[in-house]
């Protein structure tokens, strides 16, 4: 057989990140529509989209208990849903293209867990911040205090893991690796602290942040996280040929004319606010951010303009996917959301690793 | 010819890092149309002078310039229209193809398939374009490498940066000599076409096949620099290396180098 020209090649590899970001678009629309149809009271699709429509129309469809629960109970969760399993997986997307490395995930090395302390730290002492500002500014630091809170965690996590693991531009696994488990477990350690000095109703808001969960989705929550989301979006698609030419090295990317240091700024700034804008709303939710572009990578090849989006799209189906099942696996109960992506996630990815294993032939 | 102005050059470069003294004084000048070769002992500062004239390390002293540009007040992009680098070796994060990482030369990062297949084929591996990088030899990696360089050369020009530059670090270190031939002939053809070649050597005798102009570092300076059969004596060899060496006279009146024994111990025989 004629080996296949540099032309052949392209195509099938434009042809190929085509049908896959269409077949991963697809699969969100469809995850989206079991979130809202899916639940104690099951409603069919079709009258989910009559619901919905209407609603866009500025009506409300008849069958008013419909109507409340699709659009009222259903539709934040769902958009919520969407948020975070985006920030989630394109976050572990970008991390892992400026690390070099398809291991780097929030979730895994200590960057949910850096939100996820500043979180906590927030609900039990920011109340003392907010009673010392002026009215106005309370109000904001009122709804505005979490989720910034969290970035900033997410923010200096993210700073410190780069700044121990990278040394004259290469970044070392498995220094990278340890210092993801010592930033977690420093975090895990301060928010032990917090628990301690938690009152009850604290207490229980932070159980919440240890599992992750969709439960309690609001509009406000969705208004909040979505800037956020929407930022990484913008700021991340356009690093796709950057990232590109950083897998080959740091110093080769300048060679091609890449700018390093900004591209690697804007991208931990993008994951930093985005992850911790998840947290702040969902928890830690592991393994989206690790399982989600390595599916798109083994499916659809590594080039960045294609893995970005296909992650962006890929991780909000999964997510809603899993908070399905997490709310009807043990219905009325919910499970925490952070327990189904675990145990869907971790076995998937142990069995990645066998695969590999075997691939490389021992 | 040290000072023409329509060149790329070093000129006195000191760099320190970690205490030590890395160059000390260095300078070289790339000109269009010319292949110039560095030479010198390991840890004579070859591959840092290569470094610092594209514009990855800052020196301490001393400046790079680029026609009459200071190389540090061009941005990484304005740079890589017109120079090109190719580093000792490049390992790939993900699994790309070989089309695909020669594609990474091209400033959209892709598209472009005539440019990538000429590369390809001028590094004879057009065959390959779909293979997985991570796959291939360390010769077939470094010839791939060779090719990105080249359709960076080639889009550079394109968008009025000139035939433009190329710094090559060790470009034959892992390749046979049917492919050590490749490579030096493909730096000819570029000089013939106007671009100024740069390279690492460590095999004098393929340095003599290719280069123009011989440069000679030891311990960060240049202490020597001229045509092949200037550098190329016993003598000079000889302190540079630290190894009695005599030089021979190939057919086409090239000097080549056999060296004169072994030195130290364990010489002997």
């Amino acid at each position: 057989m004629q080996p296949a020209g540099v032309k052949e090649v392209q195509a099938r590899g434009v042809r190929r990140g085509a049908l896959g970001l269409a077949v991963c678009a697809v699969l969100l629309v469809l995850a989206m529509l079991a979130s809202l149809a899916i639940g104690p009271v099951t409603i069919a699709p079709a009258r989910v989209m009559e619901v919905l429509l209407a609603a866009l129309q500025g009506e409300r469809a008849a069958g008013v208990r419909e109507a409340i629960v699709v659009l009222d109970i259903r539709l934040p969760r769902t958009l919520l849903g969407l948020l975070v399993g985006m920030a989630l997986a394109l976050g572990g997307a970008l991390m892992q293209g400026i690390f070099r490395n398809p291991l780097a995930d929030p979730g895994l090395i200590g960057v949910s867990n850096g939100a996820a302390f500043a979180a906590v730290g927030w609900i039990v002492l920011g109340h003392h911040a907010v009673d010392a500002l002026p009215a106005g500014l309370a109000a904001l630091a009122g709804t505005a205090g979490l989720p910034f809170a969290a970035f900033i965690g997410a923010l200096l996590a993210t700073v410190a893991l780069y700044l121990i693991a990278t040394r004259d531009g290469r970044t070392s696994v498995a220094t990278m690796l340890f210092a993801g488990i010592a930033i977690g477990a420093l975090s895990g350690a301060g928010t032990g602290v917090m628990v301690f000095l938690a009152s009850d109703q604290q207490l229980r808001d932070f159980t919440f942040w240890s599992f992750g969960s969709l439960g309690g989705s609001t509009f406000a929550k969705v208004w909040a996280a979505a800037p956020f989301v929407v930022l990484l979006l913008l700021a991340a698609l356009p690093l796709a040929r950057a990232l590109d030419a950083i897998a080959l090295g740091e110093a080769e990317a300048f060679h091609v004319g890449v700018n390093v240091q900004r591209t690697k700024r804007i991208a931990i700034a993008a994951v930093a606010a985005a992850v911790g804008a998840a947290v702040a709303m969902a928890g830690v939710i592991g393994f989206i951010g690790l399982v989600v572009p390595h599916l798109v990578r083994l499916a659809l090849g590594p080039g960045h303009r294609v893995l970005l989006p296909a992650s962006a799209l890929l991780g909000g189906a999964l997510l809603l996917g899993a908070d399905v099942v997490a709310r009807t696996l043990v219905s009325p109960a919910e499970l925490p959301l952070g327990v189904v992506t675990a145990m869907m996630g971790a076995p998937f990815f142990l069995g990645l690793l066998l695969r590999r294993r075997a691939a490389l032939g021992g | 010819m040290p000072h023409l102005l329509n060149s790329y050059r070093a000129e006195n470069i000191t760099l320190r890092a970690g205490g030590r003294l890395l160059l000390d004084g260095a300078g070289v000048t790339v000109a269009p149309g010319r292949v110039s070769v560095l030479i010198g002992p390991n840890g004579a500062g070859k591959s840092t002078l290569l470094k610092v004239l594209s514009g990855e390390l800052r020196p301490s002293g001393g400046q790079v310039r680029l026609g009459e540009e200071a190389v540090s007040r061009l941005g990484p992009a304005l740079l890589a229209r017109r120079r090109a680098v190719l580093p000792q070796s490049v390992e790939v994060a993900f699994p790309f193809t070989v089309a695909e990482v020669v594609a990474i030369g091209r400033p959209a990062g892709r598209g472009g398939h005539e440019a990538v297949s000429r590369a390809l084929g001028r590094v004879e591996m057009a065959e390959r374009a779909g293979e997985a990088y991570q796959r291939l030899s360390g010769g077939e990696k470094q010839r791939v490498q060779l090719a990105r360089t080249l359709v960076q050369l080639e889009a550079g020009a394109e968008r009025g940066g000139g035939p433009g530059y190329l710094l090559l670090d060790e470009p034959t270190a892992s390749l046979d000599l049917a492919q050590q031939m490749l490579v030096l002939r493909l730096m000819r053809t570029l000089a013939a076409e106007g671009v100024g070649v740069l390279a690492v050597l460590h095999d004098l005798n393929l340095a003599v096949l290719a280069a123009d102009e011989i440069v000679a570092l030891e311990a960060g300076r240049v202490v020597a620099r001229g045509t092949p059969h200037e550098v190329m004596t016993d003598a000079r060899i000889g302190a540079l290396y630290k190894v009695p060496a005599r030089i021979g006279w190939a057919p086409e009146a090239l000097p080549f180098l056999l060296p004169h024994g072994l030195v130290g111990d364990g010489a002997k025989r």
